[in-house]
């Protein structure tokens, strides 16, 4: 067991989400950065869609009622387990009573806290994932208070080395897989969606110019500020299902980019869809950041796509190699 | 390199002419929009084509939407404009079919607290309150489709004369059961928060529950009554 000792509004128990209800109006949720889950569940040899902490505001406690072993995925947040500084992305082996801590992330914008087992929540509609627009899922439909005490599904040893294992960072180990800017702008690809054409030159405005996330930006959606794009004339939409990515433009002309918590529907023009191999990136992205959209096409989407499965791969591989080498020489 | 794919620009046609219009929503996400009016006929096709995309092995998911579609594939596709036939050639050989939906009444108190909008939709109309709310309950509506909230049905069948727009400002915190009106749909409130469509009344009914087997009351084709438990004006 876990036990919830301090968090701020907004952190919640996330997996992979509960697509496939979307026909009658449930939103997927899941974890804005799956691939920071995916890594982290492998590297302890988790089911990769297990149950982990989504920490987005900080500081944030908790304390192992009993022994356990843990990671920390996706934002560095300068961690300690009674005060001992801990790195992201390696394993960490805690004793009963320890308390792991969360300071204000150095960059990116959430952190993961994977524990062998996974967080044991009951399955609402196949998912262990926040619904908190719904109200259920998780930790009673709700995000995390202070006092809360979560169960660990049963695991067995975690065969890991004493001193942990540690992956590379997606970011660093995928650097050739994504777009990098000479300015520090994040680019984030996307390709045309239904009413690209309708904005005329707007399309391409919407292309070239810098956007900045705006404070009304959450796990629903980005709200991005920046020069206006309008459509050449009104466009009267009937509503359709949407997924996270799109990039809807609402009549005052700012685009909005749908989120893990994404509305099932939506009715206004759509200008574009970040791609699927993109989308982690634009959920680590700050409230504040500049951002550029790249047009691309789905063949390229296709190419990011298996650098990412390559690089979780390859962490599967390994993390199971080391434990099988562990265990032939115990 | 300018990245485009031909077939997708060449899918933007007018609504008016007869054939689907098809596009992409990121990399897996494909949306057939029926051409022509929106009415029970486009969509008892749109019903059909989720019937033939069921036996798609590929897909992950199918939503259907007010006269379209939504097909999420598994995978990203190499060539989108192989989907995108194929979604063309499923749309073409798609019947209209009728789907025997189950006959659901829901006891409604109309006017009252949660009827925020009547005074607004009586201005509009130019129909007194008693009116506004008798062709509500008298008409028979159909469920087009699921969607925006956990269970929430978009109603066919509005009589036109109460056909009122969507608020360009919602209402903040609306009440999960409020009976609205939004352009030419109408609907029950699933969930309590923002809301642009128009109250008349309030509705007991629970519409979702995330436990149950089936967590929606309400299906695609179903048929709905308003009756009218109460009336308050």
């Amino acid at each position: 067991m876990i036990e919830i000792i301090k968090t701020g509004p907004f952190n919640t128990v996330q997996d992979l989400g509960r697509p496939g209800y979307r026909d009658i109006g449930v939103t997927a949720s899941g974890a804005m950065d799956p691939l920071a889950v995916k890594v982290g569940n492998t590297l302890l040899g988790n089911d990769e869609g297990a149950a982990v902490i989504e920490v987005q505001t900080f500081p944030f406690q908790l304390r192992f009622s009993s022994k356990a072993v843990f990671t920390m995925t996706g934002a560095d947040c300068r961690a300690s387990l009674d005060r001992m500084e801990l790195l992201p992305w390696c394993t960490y082996a805690a004793e009963a009573g320890q308390v792991l801590e969360l300071g204000h992330p150095r960059t990116l914008t959430r952190a993961y806290i994977c524990i062998l087992g996974g967080i044991d929540v009951p399955p609402v509609m196949g998912s262990r994932s926040t619904s908190l627009r719904g109200g259920f899922g998780g930790a009673a439909g709700r995000f995390l208070v202070e006092g809360d005490v979560l169960d660990l599904c049963a695991a067995g040893e975690a065969d890991l080395p004493e001193n942990g294992l540690a992956v590379v960072d997606p970011a660093f180990a995928l650097v050739d897989t994504f777009p990098v800017s000479s300015d520090g702008e994040l680019l984030i690809r996307a390709i045309p969606a239904g009413e690209h054409e309708l904005f005329g030159q707007d399309a391409e405005r919407f292309w070239a110019q810098t956007w900045k996330i705006s404070t009304q930006s959450d796990r629903t959606g980005y709200r991005l500020s920046g020069d206006p794009i309008k459509p050449l004339k009104p466009v009267e939409m009937r509503s359709h299902g949407v997924v996270p990515g799109v990039i809807q433009v609402p009549p005052g002309g700012e685009p909005i980019v749908q989120m893990s918590d994404a509305n099932t529907a939506g009715g206004y023009p759509k200008i574009a869809g970040v791609i699927e191999a993109d989308l982690w990136r634009l959920g680590q992205a700050r409230i504040g950041s500049r951002l550029r959209f790249v047009r691309t096409t789905h063949p390229e989407a296709l190419a990011a796509e298996r650098e990412i499965t390559k690089y979780l791969d390859d962490v599967r591989m390994t993390s199971q190699m080391v434990k099988r080498a562990l265990k032939a020489m115990a | 390199m300018i990245a485009s794919s031909p077939a997708l620009q060449h899918d933007i046609v007018p609504s008016s002419s007869r054939r689907a219009r098809i596009s992409s929503i990121g990399s897996r996400a494909f949306l057939l929009e029926a051409p022509g009016e929106f009415d029970l006929a486009s969509q008892r096709r749109i019903w059909a084509l989720a019937g033939t995309l069921r036996g798609w092995e590929d897909l992950a998911e199918i939503v259907p939407g007010m006269t379209n579609l939504l097909a999420i594939l598994r995978q990203t596709p190499e060539d989108p404009d192989v989907i995108v036939a194929r979604l063309r050639d499923a749309w073409e050989g798609a019947q209209s079919i009728d789907l025997h939906g189950r006959m659901i009444e829901i006891a409604v108190h109309y006017g009252g607290e949660h009827a925020t909008d009547l005074p607004a939709i009586c201005d509009l109309s130019g129909l007194s309150d008693r009116e506004v709310v008798r062709i509500h309950h008298e008409a028979t509506y159909r469920v087009f489709a699921l969607g925006s909230a956990p269970g929430f049905g978009y109603l066919h069948g509005l009589d036109p004369r109460i056909y009122v727009p969507r608020k360009t400002v919602p209402s903040l915190k609306m009440a999960k059961g409020c009976v609205t009106i939004g352009g030419m749909q109408t609907g029950v409130a699933v969930l309590t928060g923002p809301n642009g469509w128009n109250s008349i009344g309030f509705a007991e009914l629970q519409m979702f529950d995330p436990f149950s087997p089936t967590p929606a009351i309400m299906a695609p084709g179903d048929t709905v009554r308003f009756v009218p438990q109460r009336i308050e004006l």
